[in-house]
C-alpha cells in the first residue's frame, strides 16, 4: 500500500498558472499533495494580509473560476482558524488551494468578493457557522441559520446540540 | 324573469324572447348598421360579416401595417416600454417573497423579488430553511458512517455524494479500488445522473405548464429507481458507494435490468423530444431567458450544464477523471446561449452521453471483488467470520469504532448532475474526520439567480429557476 | 329491484359516517415537500403509483384550500415557525401526516440545527417510517390515516381549562 505524501517543493509543471504564480510570489509557500488516485493538489499558504493581492493575482494568472471557500477550526492550534479557497483553472485543467491561517483572537480578514463575485455567499456561511468575519463585505449577515441565533455552530467548541432520546417505556429513576 | 334588473348593467331592456329569428339573422335590431357581435344560426343564410375593419380580438391582419406592427400585432415581439428609473417613487416598486413554501421553488427556497410592474428589479435569494448542520454531524460519525450522511444532502444524485465522499476518504487512506467495484461506482453514478435529469425534465415541464411531462419523466425515472432499489435496496439515499468500494455485489440478473433500461430510456427520451423540441409554447418560454454569460458562470463559480450550456466546456470527468471514468468514450455537449432552452438540450444530450458510457460498463465490466482486499477498511468474507474468533473481532471493529485514517487535507470534487459536487475533508489521523465541508453545486447556481432573473418578467422567473436544477438539501446541508 | 314494501332510492346511514365518509375521500394534501421525502411524496403522486386512486392527486399549493399536511422531510429551526404558520393556515378539519424518520423523530440528524420531530410543533395524526419511506409505505400511512378518520368522531371536543 503505497502512502498519500505532502511534498513541500512543487513540481510536476514546468510551465502553467501553477509554476508562473510561484514565480510571480516567492514569498509564499507552496506545497504539493499527491493522492494515491486523482489529481495532485497544489497548496499555497498565504497570510492574511496579503490575500487580496494574491487571489487578484491567481484570477490574471489564469485562476478564472471561483470554487469554494471554507472555514476549518483546528482548536489548540495556533492560529485557530484557517479559511481554504479553491480556485479552478479551466485550460490547462489546474486546481489552486489556498490556505490562510485565522488568528482566533481577530478572527478577521479581507473578503474577495471583489475579486470573486461568487465568494459572497461563502464568506457569509463562513461568518454564519464559524464567526470568522470578512471586512469590506457588502452584506455579512448569517445564511444558513436564523438571524437570531447564538453561537457559531461549526466551532469546535459549540456542542452538536443533540437532545437526549425518550422512550415512553423507559425505566424511570426516580 | 325578463324583468329582473341586473346589477351589473342595469334594468335589461330587450329580453331574448321578444327577439324574432329575423332581427337574429339580419343582425340584431338595426339593420343599417351591423352589430360586430352578430349571431349566425347554422342552416340560415349567412350575415354579411365585416371583415375590413375589425380591432377586436385583431383576427385580420392588414395589408396596411409595417413589418414591426405587424410583429407587435401578431405577438411575436413584446416592446418594453417600460423605463428603467432608480429614482423611481418608492410606491411604484413593491416586494414580494416568493416562499418558503412555494410548489415552484423546487424546496424551501425563498426569493426576495422587488419588482416594477412586471419587470423584477431586484432578486435577494433566502436559503437556509433546509440546513441540517450535516457538516456538524459527519465530525461524530465515522469515515465508514459518513457515507450514510453525505447521501442524503443532495437527494436527487445520492450516489454521486457518496462518490466524492468515498474518493475523498480513499485519497487518503490509499488503498487501491478494484475494477469492478470502478465499474460498478461509474454505472450507479451514470444511471444515477439520467434519473436527476429526469426529474428536473418532469420538474421543469410541469413549472411551465406542461403537466404531461411531469407524468413522464417520473414513468421512466421510476425504472431508473426500481433498478436501484434491486441493487442497493433502497430507492433514494442508497448508501451504496462507501470507502473501499461498494456495498454489496451486482445482484444476478442485473445484465437483463441494464439492457431494459438502454431500449426504454432512449425510446421515452426520443418522446420528450419529439414533444418539447418543435412545441412552440416550450420554445417561447425558454428561449431567451434566464441567460447568464460564461464570465459570470466562472465568476460565481457555476458549472455543470448551467456552465456548459453558456459555452465552458467543462466536465470534470473529463479534466480529473475519477473512478476510472476515462476508459469510457463520452461527449461534452455545450451550448453558446446560455438561456434555458440551451440547459435543455445539454441536459438532453446529457442524458444520451451518459447512457453511451452505461452500455459501455454493460459490454466491459470486470470480474473480480467489489471491494478492496485491504482488511483495515474492509471487514473479513462471511466464511472466515464463521471460521475464526479473531475475523469476528475484526469485523465488530470495523463497523463500531471504524478505522482510523491518515492525517491530511484533501480536496476531491466530482461531476454531478447540477456540477462540480465537492468535498473538503480534514483528517487528523483518528476514526471521524475533524471537517468535511461539502462545496454543493446548488449553492452557486442559486447565488447566481439574481444574474439570471434581474430585469426580466415575473412569468420568466418560473422557467428560470427550474432550469438550474437547485435541489435544497445541496444547498443549505 | 324495487318491491313495494322497499321503496327505492333510499340509503341509511349514521350522520357521522355520512360526513366521515365525504372527509376521506376528497381529501387534499397541502404541498409541504422539504426534502428527501418530498420527491417520494411527489413519486406517489405520480403516474406509477397514482394517488389518484384514493381521490388525493389534488395537491394544493395554498394552505387555505387543503386537508390534509404531508410533513415531507426534516424541519429546521428556520422552517418551524413557517411550517406551524401554514398549519394555522389551513382551515378545519385539517391533519397531519409525518413522512419519514426525520420529521417523526429528527432521524439520523440529532444536532442543532433540526427540529427533533415535527409533533413538538403542529399535532400529528399518523407517523410514517422509513426514509425516506416508498410510496406504498405513504399510501398506506395515507389509508390508515382514512381509517382512523371513519372510525373517529366528526366534531372535535371542546376542553375547557
Amino acid at each position: 500500500m503505497t502512502k498519500a505524501i505532502f511534498q513541500t517543493e512543487s513540481s510536476g509543471f514546468e510551465s502553467g498558472p501553477i509554476e508562473e504564480l510561484r514565480s510571480n510570489h516567492p514569498e509564499v509557500t507552496f506545497k504539493l499533495f499527491e493522492p494515491i488516485a486523482g489529481p495532485v493538489q497544489h497548496v499555497a499558504t498565504v497570510e492574511v494580509d496579503r490575500l487580496v493581492e494574491f487571489v487578484s493575482s491567481a484570477k490574471d494568472t489564469g485562476f478564472a473560476m471561483f470554487v469554494d471557500l471554507c472555514g476549518v477550526d483546528y482548536l489548540r492550534r495556533d492560529p485557530r482558524f484557517e479559511v481554504v479557497i479553491t480556485l479552478l483553472s479551466i485550460d490547462p485543467p489546474e486546481r489552486l488551494r489556498i490556505e490562510v491561517p485565522v488568528p482566533a483572537a481577530a478572527p478577521v480578514l479581507p473578503s474577495i468578493s471583489g475579486i470573486f463575485a461568487g465568494a459572497n455567499f461563502y464568506e457569509r456561511e463562513t461568518f454564519d457557522l464559524f464567526g470568522i468575519e470578512f471586512s469590506d463585505h457588502p452584506d455579512l449577515t448569517r445564511i444558513l441559520l436564523p438571524d437570531d441565533w447564538e453561537g457559531h455552530p461549526l466551532r469546535k467548541d459549540y456542542s452538536v446540540g443533540s437532545v437526549p432520546v425518550q422512550f415512553k417505556e423507559a425505566y424511570k429513576t426516580t | 324573469m325578463s324583468e329582473t334588473p341586473d346589477h351589473t348593467t342595469g334594468p335589461v331592456q330587450t329580453s331574448i324572447t321578444e327577439l324574432s329569428e329575423d332581427a337574429l339573422v339580419s343582425g340584431g335590431v338595426d339593420e343599417e348598421q351591423p352589430d360586430l357581435h352578430d349571431v349566425w344560426i347554422s342552416g340560415t343564410e349567412e350575415p354579411a360579416w365585416i371583415t375590413d375593419a375589425t380591432d377586436e380580438g385583431a383576427q385580420e391582419i392588414l395589408s396596411d401595417l409595417s413589418d414591426s406592427a405587424l410583429a407587435v400585432q401578431r405577438g411575436t415581439v413584446i416592446s418594453d416600454d417600460y423605463v428603467i428609473d432608480d429614482t423611481a417613487d418608492e410606491e411604484e416598486r413593491q416586494i414580494i417573497n416568493l416562499g418558503p413554501q412555494h410548489p415552484s421553488t423546487h424546496g424551501v427556497l425563498r426569493l426576495q423579488l422587488e419588482l416594477e410592474g412586471e419587470t423584477i428589479r431586484r432578486v435577494k435569494p433566502i436559503i437556509g430553511y433546509l440546513h441540517t448542520g450535516m457538516e456538524k454531524t459527519a465530525e461524530s460519525l465515522t469515515f465508514l458512517q459518513g457515507a450514510t450522511n453525505v447521501t442524503r444532502m443532495d437527494y436527487l444524485a445520492p450516489f454521486h455524494n457518496e462518490l466524492c465522499y468515498s474518493l475523498a476518504v480513499e485519497q487518503l487512506l490509499g488503498v487501491e479500488i478494484p475494477p469492478r467495484a470502478q465499474a460498478i461506482r461509474v454505472l450507479m453514478s451514470e444511471l444515477n445522473r439520467i434519473s436527476s435529469h429526469l426529474l428536473w425534465l418532469a420538474t421543469q415541464g410541469m413549472d411551465i405548464g406542461a403537466i404531461s411531462m411531469m407524468l413522464y419523466g417520473w414513468r421512466e425515472r421510476e425504472a431508473v429507481l426500481s433498478f436501484f432499489e434491486q441493487v442497493t435496496g433502497l430507492r433514494m439515499n442508497h448508501d451504496y458507494i462507501r470507502p473501499g468500494g461498494v456495498a454489496a455485489d451486482l445482484p444476478d440478473g442485473w445484465e437483463e435490468e441494464v439492457a431494459d433500461l438502454l431500449v426504454a430510456i432512449p425510446e421515452g427520451v426520443d418522446e420528450y423530444e419529439e414533444i418539447l423540441n418543435e412545441n412552440p409554447i416550450f420554445i417561447d418560454r425558454t428561449q431567451g431567458v434566464g441567460v447568464i454569460t460564461r464570465e459570470e458562470c466562472l465568476a460565481f463559480g457555476v458549472s455543470g450544464p448551467i456552465a456548459r450550456a453558456s459555452g465552458v466546456d467543462w466536465d470534470l470527468r473529463k479534466a480529473f477523471p475519477y473512478s476510472g471514468i476515462d476508459r469510457y468514450t463520452f461527449e461534452v455537449p455545450t451550448g453558446t446561449h446560455g438561456d434555458v432552452w440551451d440547459r435543455y438540450l445539454v441536459r438532453m444530450e446529457e442524458i444520451r452521453q451518459s447512457l453511451g458510457i452505461v452500455s459501455q460498463v454493460l459490454e466491459s465490466m470486470p470480474p473480480g471483488d467489489y471491494r478492496t482486499e485491504d482488511r483495515k477498511v474492509t471487514p473479513p468474507p462471511r466464511q472466515r467470520i464463521n471460521e475464526s474468533m479473531e475475523a469476528l473481532i475484526h469485523h465488530f471493529k470495523v463497523f463500531t469504532e471504524g478505522f482510523k485514517v491518515p492525517e491530511g487535507e484533501v480536496w476531491q470534487s466530482v461531476e454531478s448532475p447540477r456540477g462540480e459536487l465537492g468535498m473538503y475533508l480534514v483528517s487528523k489521523g483518528e476514526a471521524k474526520p475533524w471537517r468535511l465541508h461539502v462545496r454543493a453545486p446548488s449553492f452557486a447556481a442559486v447565488q447566481a439567480l439574481p444574474m439570471m432573473l434581474t430585469d426580466s418578467l415575473v412569468a420568466d422567473m418560473i422557467a428560470t429557476l427550474a432550469s438550474t436544477d437547485p435541489v435544497l438539501g445541496d444547498v443549505d446541508r | 329491484m324495487a318491491t313495494p314494501s322497499q321503496p327505492p332510492g333510499f340509503l341509511f346511514t349514521t350522520l357521522a359516517k355520512g360526513v366521515n365518509w365525504a372527509r376521506t375521500r376528497s381529501m387534499w394534501p397541502a404541498t409541504f415537500g422539504l426534502a428527501c421525502c418530498a420527491i417520494e411524496m411527489m413519486a406517489t403522486g405520480a403516474a406509477h403509483n397514482d394517488l389518484a386512486r384514493f381521490g388525493m392527486e389534488v395537491f394544493r399549493a395554498s394552505p387555505r384550500q387543503a386537508d390534509l399536511m404531508i410533513v415531507a422531510g426534516r424541519v429546521s429551526q428556520k422552517m418551524a415557525p413557517v411550517l406551524r404558520q401554514v398549519y394555522d393556515q389551513m382551515p378545519e378539519p385539517k391533519w397531519v401526516i409525518s413522512m419519514g424518520a426525520c420529521a417523526s423523530t429528527g432521524g439520523m440528524f440529532n444536532n442543532y440545527a433540526l427540529v427533533q420531530g415535527v409533533d413538538q410543533i403542529v399535532p400529528v395524526d399518523m407517523y410514517v417510517p422509513g426514509c425516506p419511506p416508498g410510496p406504498q409505505s405513504l399510501m398506506h400511512g395515507i389509508l390508515s390515516l382514512q381509517e382512523k378518520i371513519m372510525s373517529g368522531e366528526i366534531i372535535r371536543p371542546i376542553v375547557r381549562i
